[in-house]
């Protein structure tokens, strides 16, 4: 066979003739066994603990999306860990939250990168503690659909409040969501919303309002250059309060452009009408309502959450099956993301063998994903110095994801990370030579000894919890199995299951000599020399199966 | 650009260890044993070096019309460049460089720099997204592409890619980006087919492991993606941290410069053998619609550090290219996903000017192999200019890439059309590569077609008189956004004067133009439309 037929052949098994997931949004009704709940809770948390797999099992579907589409109380804001005796922040004590600090000019301006640092390190860790919610992942969504820079907006309190907002609004009203996102402080500086005015337009926050975050760019959305003017002029006159805290817009009429503002035929040729004075400022909601009595407006944010919580291909037959049904069902219950989210997650398409584990795990599915999966242990308040130990592991944590590509609060444009937008290779993108190696060393490291080292912190995983909460860890094959059932998505060949045992049983014969280690260790836990004899093997192992291609997977 | 940007910004594809300081690269080799076979006596050693200038480069305050500075100052009032703080070029008294180009302009008079004035395309896009996609693509703007130019011409020197790659014929990376972040451009039919480079300790062996096959259904895909990366990166890490070890670098680079940092180890690896001929490195920071210049000193600021970072950093390649020998292998060229508007703004700090998306920007290419010189006329200021008008278009993007894939890379039809999907201009970008047999001075040719308009303004109509030589000649009426609103003629015209009549077609008033483009020669006339 010639390179050539060899090339159409793969292509072909590749490309072409795969079958999609047929299923429809029908409820679903199958079986409700580990995998489902897995996969459940895989794309709606961050790596997922035993404890809850074993919950939402017994739960059944109905009762555990109840549960997982709820918002939780975000955790006590972040404090000052990054002023030292010598530099004291005059505005904030050691171990006292800066979100509410006033802005002050004459802050040494290291201790305004030092809070966003602290922030985003926080931020990690409100992940790794996460409630069995959506909470933390939904406001990563809207993150990454609502994207503002944290390096241009430079002042934490306003990251802060602008995290808030996602965050308690994340399963809120998408249209209410949009108009508070248009207001928010930390957007009208990030798309220059604060400087633009009636005499000198600035179209940068109109246009990404339309193409990013509303009607999109999506095959049927015509707006044109036209309708990005009118709603830049609409947009005119929204200032930053910068004196008070928590951070405020008003709204300047002198600056705002009153009069009328006409719409092209994709609006249905509408025009908003000019409001004169103080009223100026409601054209935005009539921009908004515009915008949301458009249909692209629904079938650009389901095409995006079916990308983000499904996959990331939608053919004709995934527009036509899903996404025009759900951005129907979402119009009709205006624009609710939990009866949306609720929609998708019961439906039979979501469960469907072919929605399962196919979506290439996100630096933070990865690495937050893995903490949570071996319940890695994180230092705990108990002194200054845990404290700040305690901000060191999460921020280490975002250092490696945002290593292998997402830095949290730093997406790399307004679009959001490319994985979530760049056709055709979407969350391919996550994976290429460099952040691969560098997922396999990070496996390998948290496997070892030392662990992965963060300055005075130390992370690693302790195999032997991991294992113990296995059901039959004293049996090689079984551990192995039901290692890999817990990590992977589908179960494996005999021939592999027997490859990973290897790594337990190493040089000897037969598997009674794991047995025995195994018994020997769990008859006297506290002899160094027999925990070892186990712990090797299972850092062997462990280090092995999320080394593989389908530990990267979801 | 932000060291975080780039260390974030590892872009799809294989990506090979950094070279120094865990700075990333990501390279295309250049053997291919069917261009050997298929094209012999075509020196296959060049190697093109693309430097994306992110959010869009002001074209306008980096290469400043001085035939039109009134206008320029009247359009600009918040961040005009002083005439007098302008880097002149030889021979050239109608255009001079922003006054951080100091290593461009030198470039210029060494005559390594060529300069494509006003490269677009028709019917602007002013998202950076869409644009990008447009102009890494190779797309029209109401198409939408899946691939790459690079990557369909990869694809036609490489077809099996990834399919048994790397093998002892190509053992290097088929193109390399460093801290780049643009994966359409490499994006093949079949492939990804660019490798991005980090950190070169973190390349441990790819486990053995487990080898189930990949079931047919989106997770296979995916697995089997995955497996595939896994299995090139380690070989091709190799070959690159191969080449980095063998090569040198000589020339002095400017300290605390990262574009510099990434072209010194892209030197690097070409001076070490390594045979990837494509390279792409990006600069980010380019949309400065507010704060472009600092209040008070309008040649400093924002955009001024962007446009010193990228001309030291290609003056100190260049030179190094020169003292390794290797300059007569190495092309460069800039783009960026658009220009920015005429008319500037009033934000930023203390009423700092900025300026919004635009159209048409020039494009500069470098090395000793370029066609010295500058390539179409000043883009037309008008007197009065409105915050919508854009610079238009008067040769397409893909004219340049047309040029440096024929010229360059030797590429000729039915490749090339297969590549760029439809026939472009061929512009005189390259000077003595061994494809190109003779070559003419546009500018001469651009002097044997001419368009007169009378009477202009257009109010009803106007008449349109043109004159050319033998040829295919393509007539264009293009509004004051760079959109093209009518074609005027389309089709052979014989030598001499030739008149058509435009009407006034309830086109609002504005700055329009007339575009003629007839084989590489074309024009571009300002109109003037009054609405009755």
């Amino acid at each position: 066979m010639d390179r050539k037929d060899f090339l159409s052949i793969w292509k072909e098994n590749r490309l072409e003739n795969r079958p999609s997931p047929l299923a429809g949004l029908d409820p679903y009704n199958g079986p409700w066994t580990q995998k489902q709940a897995l996969h459940l809770l895989r794309r709606l948390l961050f790596g997922v603990k035993k404890s809850d797999v074993d919950k939402v099992v017994s739960q059944g579907m109905a009762n555990a999306l109840k549960d997982l589409l709820t918002v939780d109380p975000i955790p006590s804001p972040p404090v000052n860990v990054y002023s030292t005796t010598q530099v004291p922040d005059p505005d904030v004590a050691f171990g006292a939250s800066f979100v509410n600090a006033p802005i002050n000019a004459s802050l040494p301006p290291e201790y305004y990168q030092a809070r966003t640092d602290v922030f985003k390190a926080w931020w990690i860790g409100n992940m790794i503690n996460q409630k069995p919610t959506i909470a933390e992942k939904m406001t990563l969504f809207w993150h990454n659909h609502f994207a503002v820079e944290a390096d241009t907006i430079q002042i934490a309190q306003a990251m802060h409040q602008y995290y808030k907002l996602l965050r308690d609004n994340c399963l809120g009203n998408f249209k209410t969501l949009a108009k508070l996102v248009s207001i928010n402080p930390a957007m009208l500086r990030y798309l220059n919303g604060y400087l633009n005015s009636k005499a000198a337009p600035d179209e940068n926050y109109a246009r990404e309002l339309q193409e990013l975050f509303t009607v999109g760019k999506g095959p049927d959305s015509k707006f044109t250059e036209d309708d990005v003017k009118a709603a830049a002029r609409i947009l005119t006159g929204f200032r930053i309060n910068p004196l008070v805290m928590p951070l405020t817009y008003y709204f300047d009429f002198t600056q705002h452009d009153d009069t009328d503002k006409k719409f092209s035929s994709f609006y249905g040729g509408k025009t908003i009408y000019g409001r004169v004075s103080i009223l100026g400022e409601y054209e935005l909601d009539d921009l908004i309502t515009l915008l949301f009595e458009n249909v692209e407006t629904a079938r650009h944010i389901c095409r995006k959450m079916y990308r983000f919580f499904v996959y990331y291909e939608i053919d004709d037959q995934i527009e036509n099956q899903i996404i025009r049904p759900l951005a129907d069902y979402m119009i009709q219950q205006k624009f609710d993301i939990l009866k949306t989210l609720y929609h998708l997650f019961s439906s039979q398409h979501f469960y469907d063998n072919a929605s399962i584990g196919c979506i290439i795990k996100s630096p933070l599915d990865y690495a937050v994903g893995m903490c949570r999966e071996f319940n890695i242990e994180f230092p705990k308040y108990v002194n200054d110095v845990t404290l700040i130990n305690q901000y060191l592991a999460w921020g280490g944590i975002a250092s490696l994801a945002a290593y292998q590509g997402l830095s949290i609060g730093e997406p790399p444009v307004v679009a959001g990370w490319q994985a979530w937008y760049q056709q055709p290779q979407y969350h391919e993108i996550w994976i290429n030579a460099d952040s691969l190696a560098n997922r396999n060393r990070v496996a390998e490291n948290i496997n070892s000894p030392n662990g992965v080292q963060f300055l005075t912190v130390t992370l690693k995983i302790d195999p032997i919890e991991f294992a113990s909460q296995m059901p039959n860890p004293r049996s090689a094959f079984d551990l192995v199995k039901d290692s890999v059932s817990y990590l992977y998505n589908h179960d494996l060949s005999d021939k592999s299951y027997n490859y990973f045992k290897s790594f337990l049983i190493t040089g000897y014969p037969n598997d009674s000599y794991w047995t025995l280690a195994w018994e020997q260790y769990a008859g006297n836990p506290t002899d160094p020399v027999l925990k070892n004899a186990v712990s090797t093997r299972l850092s062997a192992l462990y280090k092995e199966i999320l080394s593989q291609a389908e530990y990267h997977l979801s | 650009m932000k060291r975080r940007q780039f260390l974030q910004n590892t872009a799809a594809g294989v990506v090979v260890p950094s070279l120094i300081n865990g700075l990333p690269v990501q390279a295309y080799s250049n053997t291919s044993l069917l261009h050997n076979l298929f094209a012999p006596g075509v020196d296959t050693d060049h190697v093109l070096v693309l430097i994306y200038l992110g959010g869009g480069n002001d074209g306008l305050n980096t290469l400043i019309p001085l035939d039109q500075y009134a206008n320029y100052v009247s359009a600009r009032p918040n961040i005009y460049l002083n005439s007098n703080s302008l880097l002149p070029l030889n021979g050239q008294n109608k255009l001079a460089l922003h006054p951080a180009m100091k290593g461009f302009q030198t470039l210029y008079n060494e005559n390594k720099l060529n300069i494509v004035q006003s490269v677009g395309y028709p019917n602007p896009d002013y998202s950076h997204f869409r644009s990008t996609d447009i102009w890494t693509s190779g797309a029209d703007s109401n198409q939408v592409l899946s691939t790459g130019w690079l990557g369909r011409y990869l694809n036609t020197e490489y077809p099996g890619f990834p399919l048994n790659y790397p093998n002892a014929k190509d053992p290097d990376p088929l193109a390399v980006q460093v801290g780049a972040n643009l994966p359409l451009l490499f994006q093949g039919p079949n492939a990804q087919m660019s490798m991005n480079v980090s950190n070169p300790d973190i390349f441990g062996a790819w486990p053995n492991g487990i080898d189930d096959p990949a079931s047919n259904d989106n997770y296979g895909k995916e697995l089997d993606f995955i497996r595939t990366i896994g299995r090139q990166s380690k070989s091709y890490a190799d070959a690159l941290l191969n080449s980095y070890i063998k090569g040198n670098t000589i020339a002095n680079y400017p300290a605390g410069n990262y574009l510099a940092d990434i072209l010194k180890a892209i030197a690097r690896i070409i001076s070490g053998g390594l045979k990837t001929r494509l390279y792409l490195v990006s600069l980010y920071g380019f949309d400065t619609h507010s704060d472009q210049v600092m209040v008070g000193n309008k040649s400093t600021g924002v955009h001024a550090n962007l446009l010193q970072s990228l001309s030291d950093a290609v003056l100190a390649f260049q030179r190094d290219l020169e003292a390794l020998r290797l300059d007569d292998r190495v092309l460069g060229m800039t783009f960026s996903e658009f220009g920015r508007r005429i008319k500037d703004n009033v934000s930023g700090t203390n009423g700092a000017g900025g300026t919004d998306h635009g159209a048409a920007a020039p494009l500069f290419l470098f090395g000793k192999n370029v066609q010295p010189g500058i390539i179409g006329s000043n883009p037309v200021i008008p007197a009065v200019v409105n915050e919508y008008d854009n610079i238009p278009m008067q040769y397409d993007f893909r004219s340049v890439y047309n040029s440096v894939l024929q010229n360059w890379f030797c590429v000729k039809d039915p490749a090339l059309t297969e590549i760029l999907i439809k026939k472009y201009q061929d512009l005189p970008i390259v000077k003595k590569s061994n494809c190109i047999t003779d070559t003419s001075d546009l500018n001469s040719l651009n002097d044997s077609i001419d368009i007169q308009i009378y009477p202009n303004p257009l109010v009803d109509r106007t008449t349109i008189q043109a004159r050319v030589v033998d040829g295919y000649t393509i007539i264009q009426l293009i509004s004051p956004m760079g959109v093209v609103l009518k074609t005027i003629h389309k089709g052979k015209l014989n030598a001499g004067s030739h008149s058509f009549d435009l009407e006034n077609e309830q086109y609002p008033s504005g700055n329009y133009y007339v575009r003629i483009q007839q084989g590489p020669a074309q024009k571009t006339i300002p109109l003037m439309v009054l609405r009755p």
